[in-house]
Formats: C-alpha cells, structure tokens, sequence
C-alpha cells in the first residue's frame, strides 16, 4: 500500500474511533485480558494489559491501529510472554466465514489481485495478464453471503442454547466487520477447558467424526427400533428431522436406510454433516490464547466495523457497520465488480479516476481495489 | 479419605494407606521375607505383576462383591502392597506402568459394579464418590444412565482415539452427557492408571529385604522384554505429502496445514534453511515472515518452545487429514511408517 492511501486510511479511522468512543469498550476483567493491535504495513503489537476504556482510547488515539485485538482468555499476567501469563480461563468464541459456506454465490463477487503484476480481474484461476497463480482474492459484499451466515449462526446458537445448556443471554452475536459473524458465549461450564476440549466441541457442534452407530444404524444385529425418534434432542433429533422429513415417511426411510446397508450409510452421514452441521472455523475455538478483534474496532480488510448485532434477522451490515464519513475524495478505481454500501451502489470501475465517499474509497483501498489519487 | 469397608479395601487397594494397614494389621515387610507362612505372599504378588506384565488381569480371590473367605483378605491387599515393593526394589518403570494399568482395570470391574449396584444405595455411593474424590467428576444418576457435565466428559474423553468415544457419538442433553454404568468407568480408566502409577512413583523405596532378592532380579530380567526397537521407512504420510502437493502447485495451503509441515519436518530433523524453500510457492509469500514463524515453531526465537506436529485427531478436524490404509490407526503423523522390531 502506497503512503498516501495509509495516511488517508489513518486519517478517517482515527476520526472514527475519535467520534465514537461509545462503540469501542474494553470487556468485563479487563485487567485480566490481553489487547494487541496492528498498524498499516507493519506487525503485530500484543502483550499488552488495559486498565479501562480511557486507556483503550488512548492507545486508539496514539497509534491509530488497522486492527485492535482482545484475549477471550484472562490471565494473571496479560502482559507477561505467553508462558508467563498463568492462564486462567477463556470465553468460548466462534467464528462463522462466509468463505467457509462454499456458496455458489462467490464467484459472482471475488476479485483476484495479482501478486506478480498487480492486475486486477474477475479470472480466480490465474493472471490474465501474466499468467501468474500466485492470486490475492478479495471478495466484495454480497447478501447471499451474509443472509447463509446468519444462518449458521442460528444453527450454532440452537446446538449452544439446547445441548450445551448455554443461556441465551450470555450468547452474543457480533458482525466481524468482513464477511460473518464472531459468536461468543459467556459464563459456560466450558471456560476452563483446554485447547483438545475445545476442538472436540467442535466438532460436536460441526457434526463431523460421527459414526453410524450413533444414529442407529449397525454392521450387525440391526434393529429399527435404534434409529432416532422424530422428536429426539440433540444431533439425533436434528438428524431425523433432516433425513426423515416427517414422522410419516421415518419407517419407510429406515427401511431404505437398512437396504442400502452400513457403508452407504457412512456416505448418508457425511452428506447430513455437510448439510446440518454448524459451520464454524475450528481454529478459532480451539486457540485459547487467541487475541480476537476487539468489538467496536475497525476491520482493515474492509473499513467496516465489528459491531453487535441486536437483531441478527434485520441485521444489514453493509448499512449499519459502515460508519466512516460521507465525504468526497478522488480515487483511482479498479474494481471489475459492482458492490452496495449505506444502500449506494459502486462500480465496477475499470482502472478510472472516480470521486466517492470515504466509506466506499477506504472499502475499494482496504480490498486493494483503489488508491488516492 | 473415604472410610473403606473390608470388602472395599480388597477391591481397591490402591485408596488405602499401605504402611498403615500393614501396622493396623500387625507386620511389617520384613516378617513377609523370612516368616514361612507369610512368604507365599510373595510369590502371589510377583505373579500379581506377571499377570500385569502379560496385559492381562489378575483374578483375585474375591466372589462376587465379597471376600470368599476370612483369610483371604489380608492376602488379596497383602499381595498388592507387596507387589508395590517389589516394584519399587526393582526399579523397573515399564513394569510399573503395565502393573497401573492392569491394577485400575481390575478397580474398573469393582467400580462398574458397584456403580450398576440398584439394591446397595451405599455401594453406589461409594463408587460416585471415588471418582468424585480422585478425578473430579461429578456424576449423577439419572433412571439407568449416569449424567456428567460435558466439560468434565471432555477433559477425559480427549485421551481416548476411538471414534465412539468422541462427543458427537454421545447422547447429549442440556450440558450433560449421559453414559452407562461401564462407559462412567472406562471414561476414568487412564487417570485410574495414572493415580495408581502416580502412587507408586511417590512410594518411598525401601532397601533390600532379605527373601526378597529372588523375585526383584525376576522382574528386573522380565522387564529387558518390553525394550523395543522401531525402524522407519522414511515415507512421508499421506497429509504431509498433500500439503507439499498444494504448495507446489502454488496454491493456497491454511496456516493451519502450514504448521502442521513445518512442525513434521523439523521433527523429522530437517533444519529451518531445509524447510524454508517449501513455502516459497505459497501465494502471499514472504521470506521474512517464513523465517520468522520457522524460527518460533523450532523454538529457535520466541518463547523458546519447541512446538510438536498436531495430532491426527486435530488435523482430521482441521480437514488436513487424508488417511489411508497405510496410516495403519496411528494417532501422529510422526509415526507414520514406523514399525516394530
């Protein structure tokens, strides 16, 4: 990124966090908490232990970081090398990616930049220019995207809520200021579990590694009386609904399922897995040191904010977490896709010189997309 | 400490006090060396840690739930602790392991059944309350399951590779996972392993009994068994292979499937300058970050651990894991190809 794109980046992000100090609050333990940040062009600060919000805005005001980062672990010793911390527990969190989602929609609205020549194209294979593979992607906003996101985060707060007996008021939603959705859960029985724990709630909550057994089909002394209930709890009861259809069709499905035999039910299980199961990025869940955008804070790989989500149903984010100026100024554009932001519609742009407001220019620089003209 | 009936002293040797039962019942190690009627007793516990040794469990003399006869008793908990000093005088760690695990097996049978014991409320009890007291899980009986908290259930469950074992197999409800009798038991089996071994360990070793020596030089020759020698044949798993297929075509390989290469091959002994060039493919390259990340996961910078190769259970979550036949149920990367001598 060139210096003026950084300067006119830092400057919007710093009026941002300037006018909306409200927004942007350090979460409960805070003295307990690791914060780290990121400047435009350069590493990871971290290691760093907060008292309160004036401190966190201080920081804000005197580094104007790209991106701001929190533990959802406390420790005894925030600012202490990792080894050092005492580890003492973490927030369960969750991190729902629409690249994740392998939705037909995507290819409608990615871009690659390529790293050799820098050519921008809709082509996601290789260069069109330079033939190079070594392709950047960058994906431009897209309701489809957002609207199947929502939804696994529906799924994930039904498995939390149910089977793990997680309340729903310690459940809170957050856009992640890009493309999904960060769900953390507070105050579980699972604050203390490790790293292995973690991963194997995951794929509890994902539906994977199940075994057919589970679901009452057996190699041998098969019996239909084993396979779930339409109105089970849990994944049986899920996968009923989902395989069955209607209590109506369970007996003639189960006969089915019996005929084609316990491989082909592996195959069946798989399906429902890809189907059903909440598609959650396990590294994230599993990483109990992670430090975690900061809710409030600006995403830089988009100018959005990652912001809580009262009404996940009505939630539009490409209005409500654009928060940067309307203002004016002169890009030069190159964005082969058209996009929507604060309800105005954007390009494509082929390589031009066009005046926008910031919110779209800083969008188009953090995607690679644009430079100050 | 729990208050141990006679009956579950025999069971559960372990739970009791061993230089104080001796005293309670009037011996000490030494008579069990050169007293005629008391050395059979050391016999029956080098067989107690043959057995062990074999993998297999030894049979008591215990019927049912209880002590068949008024003698056998001292013999059933004699043999144990006089097992632990044979142990002990022998030095030999693979036999203290082999013997932990044997002995919490057998513990396991006695658990299970008392823990299915419907008509004996107290034996029940008992039962909820070791595993209450030692391993800090809290069951609860509900109709003919047993309910634990999901954390608890996974703290131990993550040591176990079979898949029936993994969360998404259990009937879950509302925070709790429901188990039988038997899988309440088995579930504790390896920390039951582990305090019986952790017993052992922090015994104090007594010097050599006279009477003893025979039976310790026994062991000591028994042990040379277990030593095995393993050969690799140097092949690359089927993950590991996909992951340099991918960075070789140039594309995209998840900082996830990135530690897990780098990790393998500098545990297979590879150097950073060795490893480095593997990334050179990867679409968002820099040969300073790599070096960087290199250096951390050899422990080389940073906090100075060094990191190891993820297991296969993680990599199958991370969607890194293309297992085939030749995986042959290894539970790392890292043993892929190994085999037994």
């Amino acid at each position: 990124m060139q210096e003026a794109d950084i300067q006119f980046l830092e400057e919007s992000f710093k009026k941002y966090y300037f006018n909306n100090f409200d927004l942007i609050t350090v979460p409960e333990r805070t003295s307990e908490r690791e914060f780290g940040y990121q400047k435009f062009n350069s590493g990871m600060t971290r290691h760093i232990s907060l008292k309160d919000d004036k401190e966190l805005h201080l920081l804000l005001m005197q580094n104007i970081p790209s991106d701001v980062y929190c533990s959802n672990a406390c420790y005894t010793f925030p600012n202490l090398p990792m080894n050092e911390k005492d580890w003492k527990e973490a927030d369960l969190i969750f991190d729902i990616d629409a690249k994740d989602l392998n939705l037909p929609c995507r290819e409608s609205h990615t871009v690659s930049i390529c790293n050799d020549c820098n050519d921008v194209s809709k082509n996601l294979t290789q260069c069109s220019k330079c033939n190079s593979t070594k392709l950047e992607k960058k994906s431009l906003p897209c309701k489809n995207c957002i609207d199947a996101s929502k939804i696994e985060v529906e799924k994930l707060s039904e498995v939390l809520i149910n089977d793990l007996a997680i309340t729903k008021e310690n459940i809170q939603v957050y856009f992640s200021g890009n493309e999904g959705f960060h769900v953390y859960a507070y105050n579980s029985q699972f604050q203390e579990i490790g790293s292995r724990e973690r991963s194997e709630l995951t794929d509890y909550i994902s539906l994977r590694g199940a075994i057919p057994e589970t679901f009452g089909m057996k190699k041998l002394k098969q019996n239909r009386a084993s396979f779930p209930d339409f109105n089970e709890n849990g994944w049986r009861g899920r996968f009923s609904k989902h395989v069955f259809g209607s209590k109506s069709k369970r007996s003639k499905i189960i006969t089915e399922l019996l005929a084609n035999g316990y491989s082909s039910f592996q195959k069946t299980l798989d399906d429902v897995s890809e189907n059903i199961g909440v598609k959650i990025d396990p590294n994230v869940t599993m990483d109990i040191h992670r430090i975690f955008r900061l809710p409030g804070s600006i995403n830089s790989k988009s100018g959005l904010t990652k912001i809580h989500c009262d009404n996940l149903t009505n939630f539009d984010p490409y209005v409500e977490a654009s928060f940067l100026s309307d203002d004016t100024v002169e890009v030069i554009a190159n964005s082969p896709i058209e996009f929507k932001l604060k309800n105005k519609k954007f390009g494509p742009y082929l390589n031009e010189k066009v005046t926008v407001p910031t919110f779209a220019a800083v969008y188009m620089i953090c995607k690679k997309l644009a430079r100050i003209a | 400490m729990l208050a141990l009936g006679q009956d579950e002293i025999a069971k559960y040797p372990f739970l009791a006090d061993a230089g104080q039962y001796l005293k309670d019942q009037g011996f000490s190690l030494e008579q069990f060396g050169t007293d005629p009627d008391l050395k059979d007793l050391i016999k029956k516990a080098y067989e107690r840690i043959l057995t062990a040794a074999d993998g297999k469990i030894y049979k008591s003399d215990l019927d049912g739930d209880h002590v068949s006869k008024e003698a056998a008793l001292p013999r059933e908990v004699f043999s144990f602790l006089l097992a632990i000093v044979l142990l002990k005088l022998s030095g030999m760690h693979t036999l203290i392991k082999r013997f932990s695990l044997a002995e919490a097996r057998r513990a396991e049978k006695y658990l299970e059944k008392d823990l299915a014991n419907i008509s004996d409320e107290s034996k029940n009890q008992l039962a909820i309350r070791v595993i209450d007291d030692l391993f800090s899980v809290q069951v609860e009986k509900s109709d003919d399951y047993f309910i634990i908290p999901v954390s608890d259930y996974l703290k131990h469950s993550i040591n176990f590779h079979e898949r029936e074992w993994k969360l998404i197999n259990r009937h879950v409800e509302n925070g709790q996972v429901f188990l039988s009798p038997h899988e309440t038991v088995r579930l504790i089996r390896k920390e039951l392993g582990t305090y019986i071994n952790s017993k052992i360990i922090n015994a104090k070793t007594p010097t050599m009994i006279p009477g003893f020596e025979d039976s310790v030089n026994k062991l000591v020759l028994l042990s040379k068994k277990f030593v095995t020698y393993t050969v690799s044949t140097g092949e690359y798993p089927p993950c590991i292979k996909h992951a340099i297929d991918i960075l070789e075509k140039g594309e995209n390989l998840p900082h996830s499937g990135r530690f897990m290469l780098a990790t393998f091959l500098l545990s297979k002994g590879q150097t950073i300058q060795q490893v480095a060039p593997l990334f050179k493919n990867a679409p968002d390259y820099n040969p300073r970050v790599t070096l960087y990340q290199l250096n951390h996961l050899a422990g080389t910078s940073g906090s100075g651990t060094q990191y190891s190769c993820p297991s296969c259970e993680k990599l199958k979550t991370q969607s890194l894991c293309f297992a085939t036949s030749e995986c042959d149920n290894i539970i790392n990367p890292l043993q892929f190809g190994r085999k037994k001598k």
